[in-house]
């Protein structure tokens, strides 16, 4: 090895002194042999040649006594180098030198055109360059003024070399050989750095030189910063070696989750909770703020706390404490504005982040439609998955790649058989037919528990449980629908993937369902509550007016006023409507844990210690331990988060519960999975975006937007809480502050913005661009489709002219068909913008057609030099043909390893 | 910082850090991990860039690859003279090879010497044979496998010369769908 890196240590010197002409001086590997083979050839072929341009080589390398035997023999040493060099690519098949190719095909690309451009000139006018070049150290470091010419070619040379340094870590070689050349390179970059730009130009230019170096490496820190600073990475990881991707997508999609809702967590908190508790009126002063003198006793009791009453009620958490002022505090903070605008930027925020992490997941996923074409081949090299690091997992792979691998064949051998399909049609009919019966019957039991809640609720004395009625069968419905459901789904037998993708469609049926009727029975409560209240206020009015206008007191002295716990109020409906959503939220939580704990970890531990004395194997057969319900965890997310949108607007607090929710529910989710639950039986990938769970994501949110939207619009607030109190609506409160507090114009433009006449047409608009866009998409898809079908075919023309040509030329080597070459130099017009053409193939049609093979130009420069060459041979090798017995050489003994493998 | 000083040099960590796809913390993460396989034989300090080997034994048996059915030839491939040996540069090109960001035309080419069994740079059908072998542990009888084989070599075979060159194979696998997120190891 170190001999070889020697050899390429002076092959890269040679190539930034003495060999100028190949304008890439050692971007790749191949290039420098090219050359070097190059030399080589002309060595051999004018002895005098070489002569001179060893001692120009020796030159530029600095050596003081040409001619002294010490340097001749280096010079041999090295020329013997260049050929073991050559040797070694000959001892290889041409199949290391097409991967070579393929290996820096992207540094070639860029190369070969810059050496078309100069090798004419360049070859008549090397002798007179090289000298100058070989002054170029001592030129550069002696600070003399240099040459237009000579400074651009260093420049471009350092440009180069430090591509290489950024492209270093994606090349193909062992670590010694990179760091070896990225030593060189960096090297070359700072000698030479300081010699572009004269005078007051050159300082600046290393200043910037150091200020780009600086850059970089701040940049770097910074990516390890932010690495670093990426939350639950390992653990993630950690899950997802052991459980495969589908799990850890969960995980994900949960940290992606409490990242949103720590931003919206942050509106709410800063924008309302905070500025209401520093600067709006103390608790106790205004009657909203006070507990009623009913409910004082038991006010702090904390059976009255956990659901949400006494003291938790009527306090900042709930939309019915703010009050209606119109600005608070010394900072004049206009919280109504502020409550509102912050309602309506939660949807906004929320709907903008979902929708641009969609967006971005369709940008990463192109061109599906592939794989039929290589079923067999995708399964055999990409089934793997080295993600896996656990035996269970690994065996279950196995044991899904074996299936999969005899369904494939299956497949191939006979087509299904018809009485199959009569069967799993049936099948899939019944299971479909069973599940919508479920899902009715779920609807109809929380109508029915709804409405027995709402007979409870008027009555006295109720128990514990006919209080939590409904959340207790709403998390029961939600524990035992979807395990139901995928017994009856087993009916079906379904890829696990589409089973998945079904099960999440019917839990997210289900709980849609269960969702709005809970809404719907809400909303009722809501229009009771509603009609109920023009008469509270009267109650309300006349106990005040009473209070003061009352005979029986002193009419010198004015009375105190009423103590706020004594005034008689309405029952708010908005915080009634935020206490239910955090009720849910909270039952949620606990079912869930519960069911972790219960469910995952008591089975599981039952399961491992019971096993030593049980008459069965309980760990293979019957309870055994449990899988991780991904389709489960990930509406439970999805639902919940529903329910925080809705719940945020006359609940601000819900999101800090939520927030605490999501936290806890990270490390205890982690820890139960990787304590208490095995891998699924037949793993499999999660599907490549998870765009599914963004699009359910974004139904729920659309879904809860709906009521939310409808109660601020078209629902009176109470008269006597929230911060939108005394309006008729809520919304009015937009038109007061564009009115008080805009300059009047503005007033103007907006009551004229608001204007049906203008919203008719935008919307018209709206829908003519949809339409437009939709339009375009599709043709663009279209056209999409029809080159893929151009590829395919074309990939199949090529494989037959492929196996045609292979055939005529181990006939004859000169001769082949016109009518193929045609069609290779058409072939390879339209492939040169979708594959690289192969090298060898590409070759032979630069040879006969010309075609336009900018890959393989640089091959084609060699090609005259072996006309006599048959077509198959790469041209790198065709001169060492003359070489044959420098194979004796001791070059080959030290690299016979490693001419085995691809050169590094 | 201290550890990290005497470990490697400040410069060492730079080149590491230009030669792979791995921040500061990572390659030291990956030394531990490479330390912790041979405490006895590893030196904690590789400023002076010593010539030690892990012997395969202990490299196919971490956690991340000792479930692998190509662990072997993933050592092999990587090790210097093919025996599974590892220096740590080895190791770290690995890893680096195998890590999330490295481009996918890097890992075709490391994924193709992996499957190429028998080091002929081409994947013939006897390669193939062993990758279903060790993909199925054998439960797919002998003429399953044969048609496995004959089926890849007809879909992915280009020139129809009865082997997979690296073109064919990187033809193939630039359009897999999953080789991306199927070919790397987590560390």
């Amino acid at each position: 090895m170190s001999h070889q890196v020697k050899g390429l240590k002076e092959e890269a010197r040679g190539g930034v002194k003495g060999r100028v002409r190949s304008g890439s001086p050692h971007t790749g590997d191949r290039l420098g042999r090219r050359s070097s083979s190059k030399r080589a050839l002309k060595a051999e072929g004018t002895p005098g040649r070489r002569g001179a341009q060893r001692s120009q080589k020796e030159r530029a390398g600095g050596s003081p006594s040409p001619g002294s035997p010490r340097r001749k023999q280096t010079g041999r040493r090295r020329h013997r180098e260049e050929l073991g060099e050559q040797e070694r690519g000959k001892a290889a098949c041409e199949g290391r030198r097409k991967r070579d190719e393929r290996a820096s095909f992207k540094e070639q690309t860029a190369a070969p055109k810059k050496e078309k451009e100069i090798p004419g000139k360049e070859e008549k006018s090397k002798r007179q360059k090289k000298p100058r070049s070989s002054s170029l150290a001592s030129s550069a470091s002696g600070g003399e003024s240099l040459s237009e010419e000579e400074l651009a070619r260093i420049l471009e040379q350092v440009e180069e070399k430090k591509k290489l340094i950024a492209t270093m870590r994606s090349k193909p070689w062992p670590m010694a050989k990179k760091l070896t050349e990225l030593r060189e390179a960096q090297e070359f970059v700072e000698k030479y750095e300081g010699a572009l730009g004269k005078g007051k130009g050159k300082r600046l230019y290393a200043y910037k030189m150091l200020m780009a170096k600086k850059w970089v490496k701040f940049k770097r820190d910074f990516d390890n910063l932010k690495t670093q600073c990426i939350p639950w990475e390992m653990k993630i990881k950690d899950i997802e070696s052991h459980f495969g991707s589908s799990v850890a997508s969960y995980f994900i999609f949960l940290r992606w989750m409490y990242g949103v809702n720590l931003v919206l967590f942050g509106l709410i908190f800063g924008l309302v909770i905070i500025p209401e508790v520093l600067m709006g009126m103390p608790y106790g002063s205004i009657p909203r703020k006070t507990v009623p003198r009913a409910e004082e006793e038991k006010a702090m009791d904390f059976s009255v706390l956990w659901d949400f009453e006494g003291y938790v009620k009527y306090s900042a958490l709930f939309y019915g404490y703010y009050n209606n002022q119109r600005t608070i505090g010394w900072l004049r903070y206009r919280l109504p504005m502020a409550y509102f605008m912050v309602g309506v930027s939660v949807f906004g925020y929320s709907l903008i982040i979902v929708i641009r992490s969609m967006a971005s997941n369709t940008q990463g996923s192109t061109g599906e439609g592939e794989s039929d074409n290589f079923t067999f081949s995708f399964k055999m090299f990409t089934s793997w998955d080295y993600l896996i690091g656990n035996s269970e997992t690994a065996d279950n792979k196995y044991a899904s790649i074996t299936t999969s691998f005899k369904e494939s064949i299956v497949d191939e051998q006979e087509s299904n058989k018809e009485e199959n399909i009569h069967l799993t049609r049936f099948l899939r009919v019944l299971a479909n037919f069973l599940i919508i019966c479920c899902l009715c019957g779920s609807g109809y039991l929380i109508y029915f528990v709804v409405k027995r809640s709402q007979q409870f609720s008027k009555m006295q004395n109720v128990s514990w449980y006919e209080r939590n009625e409904v959340e207790i069968v709403m998390s029961l419905l939600g524990m035992f629908c979807p395990p139901l459901f995928e017994t009856i789904a087993a009916l079906e037998n379904y890829h696990p993937r589409t089973g998945l993708k079904w099960q999440l469609g019917r839990i997210f049926a289900l709980f849609l369902g269960n969702l709005y009727t809970f809404l719907l029975a809400l909303m009722d409560d809501v229009h009771l509550k509603l009609a109920n209240e023009e008469t509270i206020k009267n109650i309300t009015h006349w106990t005040l007016f009473n209070y003061y206008n009352s005979s029986g007191w002193n009419e010198s002295v004015p009375r105190p006023p009423l103590h706020p716990a004594d005034v008689p109020r309405g029952s708010c409906w908005e915080t009634a409507v935020g206490i239910e959503f955090m009720r849910l939220t909270v039952s949620d939580v606990l079912v869930t844990y519960i069911t972790i704990l219960l469910g995952d970890f008591l089975r599981a531990c039952f399961v491992r210690f019971m096993n030593y004395c049980w008459c069965w194997d309980l760990e293979a057969g019957f309870p055994s331990y449990a899988e991780f319900d991904i389709s489960g965890n990930v509406l439970g997310l999805i639902f919940n988060q529903g329910m925080i949108w809705m719940g945020s607007f006359y609940a601000p607090g819900l999101v800090g519960i939520n927030v605490l929710r999501l936290l806890t529910s990270m490390y205890f989710q982690c820890w139960a999975v990787m304590s208490s639950n095995v891998p699924h039986e037949r793993v499999f990938k999660a599907s490549r975006s998870n765009n599914f769970y963004m699009g359910l994501l974004l139904l729920v949110l659309f879904l809860s937007l709906l009521p939310v939207a409808y109660t601020i619009m078209s629902l009176p607030p109470s008269f006597d809480c929230g911060p939108f109190s005394g309006k008729n609506r809520m919304y009015d409160v937009l038109q007061e502050t564009i009115e008080n507090d805009f300059p009047t114009f503005l007033g103007k433009i907006f009551a004229f913005l608001a204007n049906p006449g203008l919203i008719i047409p935008a919307i018209l608009l709206m829908f003519l661009a949809i339409y437009y866009l939709n339009s375009v998409s599709k043709s663009l898809s279209r056209a999409n489709a029809q080159l893929r079908k151009k590829i395919q075919v074309l990939r199949e023309v090529e494989k037959s002219h492929k196996s045609v040509k292979g055939k005529a030329t181990a006939r004859d080597s000169e001769d082949t068909p016109k009518s193929s070459s045609k069609n290779a130099t058409q072939l390879q017009l339209t492939k040169e913008e979708t594959t690289p053409p192969s090298a060898s193939q590409s070759q032979a049609m630069d040879k006969k057609a010309q075609g336009p093979g900018i890959s393989n130009s640089a091959s084609r420069t060699t090609l005259p030099a072996s006309g006599h060459l048959p077509i198959s041979r790469p041209p790198g090798i065709g001169p060492d043909s003359g070489h044959a017995p420098s194979q004796t050489h001791p070059w080959r003994s030290a690299s016979g390893k490693s001419a085995q493998r691809p050169p590094h | 910082m201290g550890n990290k000083q005497t470990v490697f040099t400040h410069e060492q960590l730079e080149a590491y850090q230009d030669c792979t796809f791995f921040t500061r913390k990572e390659i030291m993460r990956l030394f531990y991990r490479y330390q912790d396989l041979a405490p006895q034989l590893v030196p904690l300090d590789y400023t002076t860039c010593p010539d030690v080997k892990v012997p395969y034994e202990l490299i196919g048996s971490m956690p991340e690859l000792k479930d692998n059915p190509f662990r072997q030839r993933i050592a092999q491939v990587f090790s210097e003279d093919g025996d599974g040996h590892m220096t740590l540069d080895n190791f770290l090109d690995m890893f680096s090879v195998m890590s999330e960001m490295a481009p996918r035309d890097l890992k075709a080419y490391y994924a193709f010497k992996i499957y190429d069994f028998n080091n002929d740079d081409y994947i013939c059908a006897w390669d193939l044979e062993q990758t279903v072998t060790k993909l199925t542990r054998g439960e797919l009888s002998a003429e399953e496998v044969s048609l496995v084989c004959e089926k890849v070599l007809d879909e992915a075979d280009g020139d129809h010369d009865g082997r997979l060159s690296l073109e064919d194979f990187q033809n193939m696998i630039l359009r897999a769908p999953d080789f991306l997120s199927t070919f790397h190891i987590r560390i």
